[in-house]
């Protein structure tokens, strides 16, 4: 199992064979159950689309990868047996990325303070660079000393896209990346998307958008009512389970 | 050293989020001033009679302000999800909590120090000469509030009607630190001042249990 050290912000690759497997997964709040049953295996390298309609269990099942929720039933492991699967595991939560619903950001802070501050929770080193160089890619250079509260909501994404791969993730999870970017954003997120894939970073994401998805996934898993209804499999064609959750999804 | 530094990093946030908007320290400092002349003007005690009762309401308008102050300390995290993003990032979930406990205490340590003379003013108190263990017992007893404060605020932060379950859960818990810092106040705002190594000890003690327990439990406090 390569550890991968923290300072290097290129993608760590996990070991060959499976990146983060969820193994018969229930999730409920209350009476109500936002996942049952779910089992599946990422394998490393791989990028996959999470689609499914609003409810269906997408940002919940991202928020048990990501560590943040714990499963009513079944568990979690990560690149094979490994890593130690504890929820808690901070080994684990130095390689794992998250661009959530919300942007994850101190809106009092600046763009620049901001990457500061988890580039040093993260032990990285050499954080004002680092920062530095994150938010040149995203186009938010002439505002890094801005507070992230006069951004415009694409600005506020790209900087939460940017804060996700500061520490150069090996498992990256996307929870409907694209809201809220305009048309360049979209095409710098696909590309960063692109290149991420390319040096073998796992990507995970929901999306309700073809643009998102096309071009990049290798698999798509659907899901309806918290469970997994559809998965194009490793190694499959996920157009036609995106075809068809996405056609839904966007005529609504 | 492994949660040091991760504290130190997000107390310095913690302070300069709120040097930048001083919205903590401006509620509290409003609130408390505002009691204490209310009080004043009302009452309009004599020396001896502030002596008798002044440490008391001292010490009840902290707490409230405290309340005030505190309710904020997690909520504020939700707004935009920032403590996920904490407890995504590779460090023991205690520092998280040891910065903001931290952070308040600095907060209401910096609101008293600037009150304490305008309260001696206003209720005819004299605390120069007994300055340094005053500071002491308000140091010990403001700990006492921003720990238990703080770790119910980060687990009230969830709840729904949150508003209302901080001061109910938080009220009945800091009764035994507020009785034994008003004594202990008391007895150094006396005609002959003393402090009483009793109250003090007490508040020592319940720093230290509260403290240890947040150490050993405060993962658990910030999980969904």
């Amino acid at each position: 199992m390569p550890s991968g050290s923290v300072a290097n912000a290129s993608p760590k690759i996990f070991s060959p064979g499976v990146a983060v497997e969820f193994q018969h997964i229930d999730k409920r709040y209350g009476a109500m159950f936002a996942l049952r049953d779910v089992s599946l295996k990422v394998g490393a390298g791989e990028c996959v689309a999470l689609v499914g309609h609003n409810g269906s269990g997408k940002t919940t099942l991202l928020r048990i990868a990501a560590l943040l929720a714990r499963p009513s039933a079944g568990s979690v492991q990560f690149a094979g047996d490994g890593i130690p699967a504890a929820p808690d595991g901070i080994a684990m939560k130095r390689r794992i990325g998250l661009v959530a619903h919300h942007t994850l950001l101190y809106d009092e802070l600046t763009a620049e303070e901001n990457l500061i501050l988890f580039a040093r929770l993260h032990g990285l080193d050499r954080p004002q660079e680092r920062a530095a160089r994150a938010l040149g890619p995203a186009n938010l250079s002439r505002r890094a000393h801005d507070p992230v509260r006069t951004y415009s909501r694409g600005m506020r994404q790209r900087l939460a896209i940017a804060r996700a791969l500061l520490a150069g993730p090996g498992l990256l999870l996307l929870d409907e990346p694209s809201t809220g970017l305009d048309a360049a954003g979209q095409q710098w997120l696909g590309e960063v998307l692109g290149t991420l894939h390319k040096n073998g970073c796992t990507i995970l994401m929901s999306t309700h958008g073809r643009r998102d998805a096309e071009g990049l996934v290798t698999r798509a898993v659907r899901l309806a009512a918290g469970r997994v209804e559809e998965d194009s499999g490793s190694g499959g064609k996920p157009d036609t389970v995106l075809a068809s959750a996405l056609s839904g999804s966007e005529a609504g | 050293m492994a949660l040091l530094r991760p504290t130190g990093i997000l107390l310095e946030k913690e302070l300069r989020s709120e040097l930048r908007s001083r919205e903590l320290i401006t509620t509290t400092f409003v609130f408390v001033l505002m009691v204490l002349v209310l009080f004043s003007f009302t009452f309009d005690p004599t020396s001896s009679e502030s002596r008798r009762f002044g440490a008391g309401l001292l010490w009840l308008a902290l707490l409230f302000a405290g309340s005030l102050m505190l309710h904020p300390s997690f909520t504020r995290e939700q707004t935009n999800d920032t403590l996920a993003a904490l407890r995504m990032a590779p460090l023991d979930p205690v520092a998280i909590l040891a910065a903001k406990i931290l952070a308040n205490f600095c907060f209401l340590l910096l609101t008293e120090v600037i009150l304490l003379p305008v309260f001696a003013a206003l209720y005819n108190l004299h605390i120069a000469g007994v300055a340094g263990p005053l500071f002491l017992v308000m140091a010990l007893g403001t700990l006492a509030l921003s720990t238990v404060g703080t770790v119910f605020s980060a687990i009230s932060s969830y709840a729904r009607m949150r508003e209302l379950l901080l001061p109910l859960l938080l009220l009945p818990l800091l009764t035994p630190a507020l009785i034994a810092s008003a004594e202990a106040t008391s007895g150094l705002l006396d005609a002959q001042p003393s402090l009483s190594l009793s109250w003090t000890a007490f508040l020592v003690a319940f720093d230290i249990i509260f403290l240890t327990v947040t150490w050993l439990f405060g993962e658990y406090l910030l999980e969904e």
